[in-house]
């Protein structure tokens, strides 16, 4: 039987530009705190309980503070109970997610707590992308020109010329993501756009705008996972657990390498082999259209595409049982740091096929049923893709985004949107299946993990 | 019509505060109403040289001081490194160095109108993955000669040609690339 590891509950600090308020630590505790509460227990009584935790936080140099991780545990009173920090750039939240699961999985812990922060506010913007840029090669890439945005739109031109992809289509990710953070409290930027507005946003690397990309913020996340044992512990304690149970019932993770310039361009045998999703290995018509895109010199995964990604939904989904995760997965929330990069990632999770990201970005199929985007979308919603406006909206606390994810996605699979945002406009209507993905560098480490309601 | 500024730049420093205002007696009212000040937000410098090896790598960077573009490649499968790399990932056998050809083309770019602080100074510079013909990786340089406001994808596919600076600097940049 497999580990049966429940996502009891959640909580996010308001992520802002900047939280000079409060220390790291009191961050972090705002959402602690409120993961405690809504289970319906005290300070005490959960500290009494949990066995143990996981920090997560990306950068020393932010906070220019080394071993940040037993601060916030020392601050959270969970001394001396076991705890360790992990770090993998962008995808330490979902590596965090994943470590506190494996904690649970292995029955090393029946209660455990991932904990993530992160305080950018502390430097320049501009310091800040360099801080972000040391997590490039510091030999060959970092001093050519350091800067995350104009790698990843060299990404996105290369993705232009060989698909087709268009501004207008990455402007559609844009105008969606941060017209549903407009119903979600905890989001730094919550604005309705049209298409115009995104590109005529500043230019900060072609063809990457202002509003195609992430903002640096404060904020803190914290998720509690417990195994059925920890489950019992909980709710002899008084703990009052929302059902129907949040079950994590898949992990997957990918790896690429440092520089993306080292990528390889494999051929088709190679990818149907190693790469392709099972839906796409048993499609007639797909295995023909892939047969075209390397005909015509299309290779993979080159620099357009994360074969991290990839890797990591694939073994996710194999985990969970999903072989086709658009009509399986009621909601997806994906590190979108950039509007290129969740188009790059539909590809990549098999939401589409590579190279048709573009036209699935601008079909309706990945937006929110029942709120007025002002666009001419051709079709209905199927997977609602971050819902809750996603790193571009929300803003990206590094080591808080890919737990802010699991926290979103635990209050979806227990319908609880509507009291966690006092407003239930976001929530997916019966979701029963969802999924987080958290990606690091220029695809270096990507984590999905799959929940699902009992 | 001119895109005018409307703010001031903000900058982290400011004057020395000699008498931060606080309560001139203390007790129960007075030390509650601290919890509503204000955060105090000092400024923190933090300045490092490193001495910083290439170790196995150090003969690119030799190479191009004298004008010559290094890269690596397996012995047995011939696969071939435009980036130094002194192990194979496929076989994890040591590579050899092999000169590489001094033209190749555009396989990817951007313009940075904006970049980390080092960089600020230099925007808008332009990014590029350049191709080889016979070579399996690709190599991030910057690209001279083209103009950053006419950014435009027929840039990829351009042909281009390898430039050294006269005076290196022994870093990646030493060597850069224009159109053929």
């Amino acid at each position: 039987m497999p580990p049966v590891v429940y996502a009891v509950s959640g909580g996010v600090s308001k992520f802002a530009k900047a939280r000079p308020d409060k220390t790291f630590q009191a961050i972090v505790k705002e959402a602690y705190d409120y993961a405690i509460r809504d289970i319906g227990l005290t300070f005490e009584q959960f500290t009494e309980l949990v066995d143990g935790s996981v920090a997560s936080y990306f950068s020393d140099h932010f906070q220019r503070q080394l071993m940040s991780g037993i601060m916030a545990q020392d601050y959270l009173g969970l001394c001396p109970k076991p705890g360790h920090r992990v770090e993998g750039g962008g995808a330490t939240g979902g590596l965090c997610f994943q470590e506190a699961w494996k904690s649970v999985a292995s029955g090393h812990m029946d209660i455990c707590v991932a904990y993530g922060f992160e305080t950018m506010s502390h430097v320049e913007t501009w310091k800040g992308n360099e801080f972000i840029a040391l997590a490039s090669d510091v030999s060959f890439d970092y001093p050519v020109g350091g800067f995350y945005s104009g790698y990843y739109a060299m990404m996105v031109t290369r993705h232009m010329k060989e698909f087709g992809t268009t501004v207008e289509q990455m402007a559609h990710v844009s105008v969606k993501n941060h017209l549903n953070a407009y119903h979600n409290p905890y989001a730094q930027k919550r604005n309705r756009y049209s298409i115009q507005d995104i590109r005529n946003a500043p230019m900060v690397a072609w063809p990457l705008t202002r509003l195609d990309i992430c903002v640096m913020s404060d904020g803190a996340a914290a998720t509690i996972l417990c195994s059925e044992d920890g489950l019992r512990k909980l709710e002899r304690a008084g703990a009052t657990i929302s059902r129907p149970l949040v079950r994590v019932t898949g992990i997957g993770r990918g790896t690429d390498a440092m520089r993306m310039a080292d990528r390889p361009h494999v051929d088709y045998d190679y990818f149907m082999r190693h790469y392709a999703t099972g839906h796409e290995q048993s499609s007639e018509d797909t295995r023909t259209y892939y047969r075209g895109l390397w005909d015509n010199g299309f290779r993979y995964p080159g620099v357009h595409s994360f074969r991290a990604g990839r890797a990591a939904g694939n073994m996710a989904y194999k985990h969970a049982g999903l072989t086709d995760p658009l009509t399986e997965l009621d909601f997806i929330e994906l590190h979108d740091a950039y509007t290129s990069s969740e188009i790059q990632t539909y590809e990549d999770l098999g939401l589409c096929r590579y190279g048709e990201g573009g036209p699935f970005a601008a079909s309706g199929k990945a937006f929110m049923p029942g709120i007025d985007y002002g666009l001419n979308l051709p079709e209905k919603p199927i997977c609602p893709v971050n819902p809750s406006g996603g790193l571009i909206a929300c803003g990206h606390p590094v080591g808080a985004t890919g737990l802010m994810q699991a926290v979103f996605a635990i209050w979806q699979l227990q319908g609880t949107i509507g009291k966690h945002f006092g407003d239930a406009a976001l929530q997916v209507k019966n979701a029963k299946r969802g999924a987080i993905h958290s990606h690091a560098g220029t695809g270096t480490y990507v984590t999905v993990s799959v929940l699902e309601r009992e | 019509m001119l895109n005018l500024p409307t703010r001031r730049p903000e900058t982290m420093g400011g004057y020395i505060v000699h008498n931060i205002p606080f309560p001139t007696a203390l007790n129960e009212q007075t030390l509650a109403l601290l919890k509503h000040m204000s955060p105090i937000q000092i400024e923190q410098v933090y300045q490092i040289n490193y001495l910083h090896s290439y170790g196995q790598d150090s003969p690119f960077f030799a190479g191009l001081t004298n004008e010559v573009f290094l890269g690596c490649r397996d012995p047995k499968t011939g696969y071939t490194y435009a980036n130094p790399r002194g192990h194979d990932m496929y076989t994890g056998d040591e590579t050899q160095w092999v000169v590489l050809p001094n033209e190749g083309a555009v396989h990817a770019f951007t313009v940075c109108h904006f970049g980390s602080e080092e960089f600020l100074p230099e925007c808008p510079y332009i990014l590029a993955l350049i191709e080889f013909e016979g070579v399996n990786t690709l190599f991030l340089t910057r690209l001279m000669g083209v103009a950053p406001n006419r950014a435009s994808l027929d840039w990829i596919g351009m042909k281009v040609k390898a430039e050294y600076l006269r005076n290196s600097k022994l870093r990646p940049t030493d060597v850069y690339f224009v159109p053929a």
